[in-house]
C-alpha cells in the first residue's frame, strides 16, 4: 500500500496540554526549530498512523488570531497559506468559553478541523460537565474528548481527524454576527468577489470590518476600490453601534463562544475550593506567597548545586582517567597537546557543567512551569520587574539564567516587544549561571566564606537592578503592562518537561559545544606556540595595574570567554603548585567580580547575535567588559582600605 | 485653599471634596485629622465644614468615624479631580512648564474648566492616562463611549446627543478586593484594546477583583471564568461600572 502523507497541526490557547498531545502523537520523531525568519519556535514531528504518514505541526499556544503577536501572525498565516490537511484544535474544556472564541476564529478560516476536548477529567473536578454530542452539533465540527496525559481519547481524535480529511468537512457552522454586522459582510464579500485571496472571503470581510491592518493592507494591494468601500461600511457600523468595529466584532464574537459554551456545559460548582484553588490561593498570597517563592528558589538552587558539584567531580574524574589514551593515540606533542588540551578537554568542560548542573535545573523548571507555577511567580514579581521596564513575565527567563544564559536568551521571546525583549535579555546575561556559580562558591566560597559568596550574590541583584532601571531610561519608549493567564494548577506531565529539557539542552549542544571546542583549540594553539604570554603582559595595566591582580589572569580571563568556569580551573592550574590559596582575599573577590560580568561568554554571545542581531550583541558585549573593569577596579580599591 | 468663610463657595466644595477623593482610597472614610492635616487647619473647623457638606449632600459624616463620599460627592470630586489632571498634562506638555509647578497652576484653573473644554482638552492631548507630577490615574470623563475611538469619531458629529453617563465608571485598579463590575470602557489605542478583547475584556464583560499583589503590584481578576493577571497598567485604563451584576 502507498503511503500517503498529511499534515496536521495542533493549535490553542496556552496551557491547554497541546504540547502533551504532541508529545503523545509524536513521541521522539521531533524536530525544534524557527518559523523562517522568525523568532517563533517550530516544532514539528511526525507519526504513522494506518497507511499515512502524518507530519504535525505544534503551533504557538495563542489567545487569537488577530496581528497582536508575531506568533498569532506566524499561525495565522500558517493556516491561510500553507494550508494544513487539518487543524486539531486543542480545547480546555474547564475555561470554555475562552477557548472556543480561538474556535471560532479558527471556523472563520474555514480550514479543515476537529476540536480536542482536553482536561476533561480537570474540568469535571471543577464542576463543568461538558455534552459532547451538543458541542459538537453546535460547531458543526467533531468534538472528542480527551485527557492527553493519560493518553485517553487519543486515537479517536486521529479517527475523526482522518474521516474529515477523507470525507471532507461539510456540517461545520458560521459563525453569525448581528444584523447590521452580517449586513456589511455581505457587501463586502460582494465587492471582493473574484479576488483571489489566501484567506477566504467572509473572513476577509471580517478582517476588514474589525480593522486587522495585515488584511487591509493585502486588500489594498490586491483591491485598492474594494478597501476604500470596506472602509466606508466599517465606518457606518461605528455609528449605528457607536463602538468601534474592532470591539463590535470581538465583543459578538464572545458572546456566541459564550452562547455555545452555556448550551453545551452543565455547571456544579464544587461546595468546597479545589485543591489547585487553595493552593493557588496560599502561593499568590501577598505574605506567603513571597516567602514560598524564595524559600523554594532557595531551595532548588542549594539542591542542584550540591548535586551538581558531586557529579561534576565525579565525572571529572572519570573522563581525566581518559588522559592516557589520547596520550597513547596521539603522543605528548604539538598533535597530542591540541588534540587533549584543546578538542578533549574542551568538550569534557562541556559535559561536566552541561550534564550536572544544567540538566536538573532544567527538569526542576520546566516541572514548575508545567504545573503553572511560573505564571504565578510571574504575577508575584511584576512590581519589582516594572522598576526596571519589565513586567512580571520577564522573571521567567532571568530564572533560567541561573542555569545558562543561552536559553535564557532565546526565552526572552515570550515578552511582547522587541524594545523588552532586548531588555530583558540584557538582564539576564548578566545572571550569573552555573558556570559563574562554580567560580564564586569555588573561589570566594571555599575559600573566604559561604556567606562572602552569598554577598556577592546580593550584589550582583543590586547590579541586575540598576543596569536594568538605567538600561530602561536609556531605552526609548513605554513599558508594556501584564497580561497573562493564569490557568490551574495541574500535574506536570513528566514524558513533556523530559521533553521540554532534552530540546533546551539539545540548543545549548548546537549552539555552545562547536564554539567551545573551536575556541578551546585556538587558545591551545596559541598557548602551544607561545603567545599568551605575550597577551597577559599587554593586558597587565588592566589586570595588574588597574584591578591588582596576578599577570597570568589575563590569560584566564581570555579563557573565560569560552566558558566562565574555565578562567577558575586555568587559574588553578597556573598558580600550581600553591593553587588557588596564593591569591589574597580582595583578589579573590576582585577576579570573582569581574568574571561574573565582563563579558558574556562566546555561546551566550552568539545566542545574543542570533536573537538581536550582531551590533545589539556587540554593544552589550562592549558595555559588559567595560563595566566589569570599572567595577573591579573600583571593588579593588575600596576593599584594600578596609583592613 | 479653602478658608473657614460660610457660606462655602463651589470652588471651595470643590476643593474639599477633591481631599476626599484622595484620601479616601478605597473608598474608605477619612478621619477629620487626617482632613485637619491635609489643609493645615484646625479640627474644629473641619468638623463644621463636614457638617456642611453633609447636609448638602455630598458625604456621609458621623462623629468620631470621620466621613465618606457619597454617589453625588463622588461624582463632583471625579470630574474635578479630572480636569485637574488633565490640566497638569497640559500646562507640562504643552506649555513645558515644570513638573513642580503645574500643580498649583492647576489648582486654580480647574473651577473654571466648563465640561466641553475639558472633554476637548482631553481629545486635544490625545486621553492621557495619568498625571504628570505624581503618575496619579486620570479618571474617566462621563461620556457613554466604550473606548476613545469612539470619543474622536463622534465629537465630529453629534456630542450632545448621546448624553451623559448615569454614573462615571471608575478603574478596576480602584476596585476592593472580591468587588465586581462590568467592563464600561478601555482607555487606549487599538492595539491595547485588541489584546484587552481578545483576552475576553470586550465592553459589557463582567469582571470580579479576586486580589492584588502588594505594594501596588497586578491584579488578579476573574473574567469569563478564566483567571488573569492585569498589570497596574492595564487596570487603569480598564474601567467599570462597579456593582452593576
Amino acid at each position: 500500500m502507498i503511503q500517503r502523507k498529511l499534515i496536521i497541526a495542533l493549535a490553542g490557547n496556552a496551557n491547554v496540554g497541546k504540547s502533551v498531545i504532541f508529545n503523545y502523537f509524536t513521541g521522539l520523531h521531533q524536530h525544534i526549530g524557527n518559523w523562517p525568519g522568525k523568532t517563533v519556535e517550530r516544532a514539528e514531528g511526525t507519526l504513522c498512523f494506518r497507511d499515512y504518514t502524518i507530519d504535525i505541526i505544534d503551533l504557538p499556544g495563542i489567545y487569537s488570531l488577530s496581528t497582536y503577536s508575531l506568533e498569532e501572525l506566524v499561525s495565522r498565516k500558517y493556516i491561510a497559506v500553507e494550508r494544513p490537511d487539518l487543524v486539531i484544535n486543542v480545547v480546555d474544556a474547564s475555561v470554555l468559553e475562552r477557548n472556543l472564541f480561538f474556535t471560532l476564529q479558527l471556523m472563520e478560516l474555514e480550514t479543515p478541523m476537529v476540536v480536542a476536548l482536553n482536561q476533561v477529567d480537570i474540568a469535571k473536578r471543577k464542576g463543568i460537565e461538558i455534552d459532547t454530542e451538543k458541542l459538537e452539533q453546535l460547531l458543526g465540527v467533531p468534538v472528542v474528548p480527551t485527557v492527553a496525559t493519560k493518553g485517553i481519547g487519543m486515537s479517536q481524535l486521529l479517527e475523526r481527524a482522518i474521516e474529515v480529511i477523507e470525507k471532507g468537512q461539510t456540517t461545520r457552522r458560521e459563525v453569525r454576527y448581528g444584523e447590521e454586522v452580517e449586513e456589511r459582510i455581505a457587501r463586502i464579500t460582494e465587492t471582493l468577489q473574484g479576488i483571489q485571496f489566501y484567506y477566504p472571503g467572509r473572513y476577509v470581510a471580517v478582517k476588514l470590518l474589525e480593522g486587522d491592518e495585515e488584511i487591509a493592507r493585502e486588500v489594498a494591494r490586491l483591491a485598492p476600490q474594494a478597501a476604500d468601500a470596506a472602509k466606508k461600511l466599517a465606518d457606518e457600523i461605528e455609528n449605528l453601534h457607536g463602538h468601534p468595529y474592532s470591539t463590535v466584532i470581538t465583543s459578538e464574537r464572545y458572546e456566541a463562544a459564550g452562547r455555545v459554551a452555556r448550551q453545551a456545559q452543565k455547571l456544579v460548582p464544587p461546595v468546597k475550593p479545589t485543591t489547585e484553588e487553595r493552593l493557588h490561593n496560599i502561593t499568590t498570597h501577598r505574605i506567603a506567597g513571597y516567602l514560598i517563592m524564595v524559600f523554594s528558589l532557595l531551595l532548588i538552587f542549594y539542591a542542584i548545586f550540591t548535586f551538581g558539584n558531586y557529579t561534576s567531580d565525579l565525572l571529572n574524574n572519570l573522563f581525566s582517567g581518559l588522559k592516557p589514551f589520547s596520550t597513547s593515540l596521539f603522543g605528548t606533542g604539538i598533535v597530542g597537546d591540541l588534540v587533549w588540551g584543546g578538542v578533549a578537554e574542551g568538550l569534557i568542560a562541556g559535559v561536566t557543567v552541561a550534564l550536572p548542573y544544567i540538566i536538573p535545573f532544567y527538569i526542576v523548571l520546566y516541572f514548575l512551569e508545567d504545573s503553572g507555577y511560573l505564571s504565578r511567580v510571574a504575577f508575584l514579581m511584576d512590581n519589582v520587574m516594572h522598576k526596571i521596564g519589565l513586567h512580571g513575565k520577564a522573571f521567567i527567563p532571568m530564572m533560567l539564567g541561573y542555569g545558562c544564559n543561552v536559553p535564557a536568551c532565546l526565552g526572552c521571546r515570550i515578552m511582547e516587544t522587541e524594545r523588552e525583549r532586548t531588555l530583558a535579555a540584557f538582564v539576564t546575561t548578566l545572571v550569573p549561571c552555573a558556570a559563574r556559580t562554580v567560580i564564586i562558591l569555588g573561589l570566594v566560597g571555599h575559600f573566604i566564606g559561604i556567606q562572602w559568596a552569598l554577598v556577592l550574590y546580593v550584589f550582583d541583584l543590586l547590579v541586575i537592578f540598576s543596569l536594568g532601571r538605567l538600561a530602561f531610561r536609556v531605552l526609548p519608549g513605554e513599558p508594556s503592562a501584564l497580561i497573562m493567564e493564569m490557568a490551574d494548577y495541574r500535574m506536570p506531565d513528566l514524558k513533556t518537561v523530559l521533553k521540554e529539557t532534552w530540546f533546551r539542552l539539545a540548543e545549548f549542544i548546537k549552539i555552545a559545544f562547536p564554539l567551545i571546542i573551536v575556541g578551546s583549540l585556538v587558545l591551545k594553539a596559541a598557548d602551544v606556540f607561545g603567545l599568551l604570554n605575550p597577551v597577559a603582559n599587554m593586558l597587565s595595566p588592566v589586570t595588574v595595574t588597574w584591578l591588582g591582580l596576578p599577570v597570568i589572569t589575563g590569560v584566564t580571563l581570555i579563557f573565560g570567554v569560552l566558558r566562565k568556569e574555565l578562567s577558575l580551573i586555568l587559574l588553578a592550574t597556573l598558580l600550581a603548585p600553591v593553587g588557588l590559596q596564593a591569591l589574597t582575599p580582595v583578589q579573590m573577590v576582585v577576579f570573582t567580580l569581574v568574571a561574573m560580568f565582563y563579558i558574556p561568554c562566546v555561546a551566550t554571545i552568539s545566542a545574543l547575535v542570533r536573537e538581536f542581531g550582531g551590533r545589539k550583541a556587540l554593544f552589550i558585549t562592549l558595555f559588559e567588559v567595560v563595566f566589569a573593569i570599572i567595577l573591579g577596579g573600583v571593588a579593588f580599591r575600596l576593599l584594600t582600605l578596609v583592613p | 485653599m479653602p478658608k473657614k468663610a460660610t457660606p462655602m463657595s463651589s470652588q471651595s466644595i470643590e476643593d474639599y471634596l477633591k481631599a476626599f477623593y484622595i484620601l479616601s482610597r478605597n473608598g474608605k472614610s477619612v478621619s477629620t485629622t487626617e482632613i485637619a492635616e491635609h489643609f493645615k487647619i484646625a479640627p474644629a473647623s473641619v468638623t463644621e465644614m463636614l457638617k456642611k457638606l453633609a447636609k448638602k449632600g455630598y458625604v456621609k459624616y458621623s462623629p468620631y468615624h470621620g466621613a465618606y463620599l457619597t454617589h453625588k460627592g463622588f461624582q463632583v470630586a471625579e470630574k474635578i479631580t479630572r480636569k485637574h489632571r488633565l490640566l497638569e498634562r497640559f500646562l507640562h506638555d504643552v506649555l513645558r512648564i515644570r513638573k513642580d509647578k503645574v500643580h498649583i497652576e492647576a489648582c486654580a484653573m480647574e473651577h473654571a474648566l466648563s465640561d466641553e473644554a475639558e472633554e476637548s482638552l482631553c481629545r486635544f492631548l490625545s486621553h492621557p492616562d495619568r498625571c504628570p507630577d505624581d503618575g496619579k490615574i486620570i479618571p474617566a470623563c462621563d461620556l457613554p463611549f466604550s473606548t476613545c475611538a469612539e470619543c474622536v469619531e463622534l465629537h465630529k458629529k453629534d456630542f450632545e446627543e448621546s448624553g451623559r453617563r448615569q454614573r462615571v465608571p471608575v478603574s478596576i485598579s480602584q476596585l476592593k478586593q472580591g468587588e465586581r463590575g462590568t467592563v464600561s470602557f478601555i482607555r487606549g489605542e487599538h492595539k491595547i484594546l485588541q489584546r484587552l478583547s481578545d483576552m475576553g475584556l470586550t465592553p459589557g464583560t463582567e469582571v470580579t477583583v479576586v486580589k492584588s499583589a502588594p505594594f501596588h503590584g497586578p491584579l488578579e481578576i476573574l473574567v469569563r471564568g478564566s483567571r488573569l493577571a492585569l498589570g497596574r497598567g492595564m487596570t487603569e485604563i480598564i474601567f467599570v461600572e462597579a456593582g452593576k451584576v
